[in-house]
């Protein structure tokens, strides 16, 4: 899983009907430490999730299974909202 | 499976609910010499691993494996703690 920030929503109307109701935000990859990393992807949200926001991304097939995403044609999905990150 | 170094953990409050109870750790990938590489990520631990602890870590959908038959949405874990590592290169 990466950590990111949630820069951006994405609205599409025609698209998969197996993502309909589903949110789409842009994230943008960061470090640890708050820092951006390069690139962007979007996500399903399956959190909640709000703008700003840091949060958990997971990618690949496993985003399949995150809540509600079971047999969607999904690749990265926001599976939690971070409070801290403790760096030892 | 990688190396890595456990060097942080997250706090979540708010995730899936098949992430109840599961640490979820900061991980920088290392080589086999241990030298840093690539971006420290986020991973769930299956083993007790603990800040500054060497150990080596899965990648893709074996990585909810450890947690059968719950099936978490987790793509990154600890899978080992490292004892030793030998490595040999050619000169």
């Amino acid at each position: 899983m990466i950590l990111a920030r949630v820069v951006g929503t994405v609205v599409a109307t025609r698209k998969d009907p197996r993502l309909e109701g589903k949110t789409l935000l842009i994230l943008k990859p960061i470090s640890p430490d708050g820092k951006d990393e390069p690139g962007y992807v979007v996500s399903v949200d399956t959190v909640s999730a709000g703008f700003r926001e840091r949060v958990i991304a997971v990618s690949g097939s496993s985003a399949r299974m995150a809540e509600g995403c079971k047999d969607t044609p999904v690749d990265n999905a926001i599976i939690g909202i971070v409070d801290d990150v403790n760096m030892d | 499976m990688y190396f890595g170094r456990v060097v942080g953990c997250v706090w979540a409050t708010a995730k899936d609910p098949r992430l109840t109870g599961r640490r979820l750790l900061v991980v920088q990938p290392l080589t086999p010499e241990l030298a840093n590489t690539g971006r420290q990520l986020i991973c769930t631990d299956s083993t007790g691993a603990g800040a500054g602890e060497l150990v080596y870590w899965v990648r893709g959908k074996e990585a909810s494996f450890p947690f059968a038959p719950d099936d978490p949405p987790v793509d990154t874990t600890v899978v080992g703690i490292v004892d030793e590592v030998h490595v040999q290169r050619k000169k």
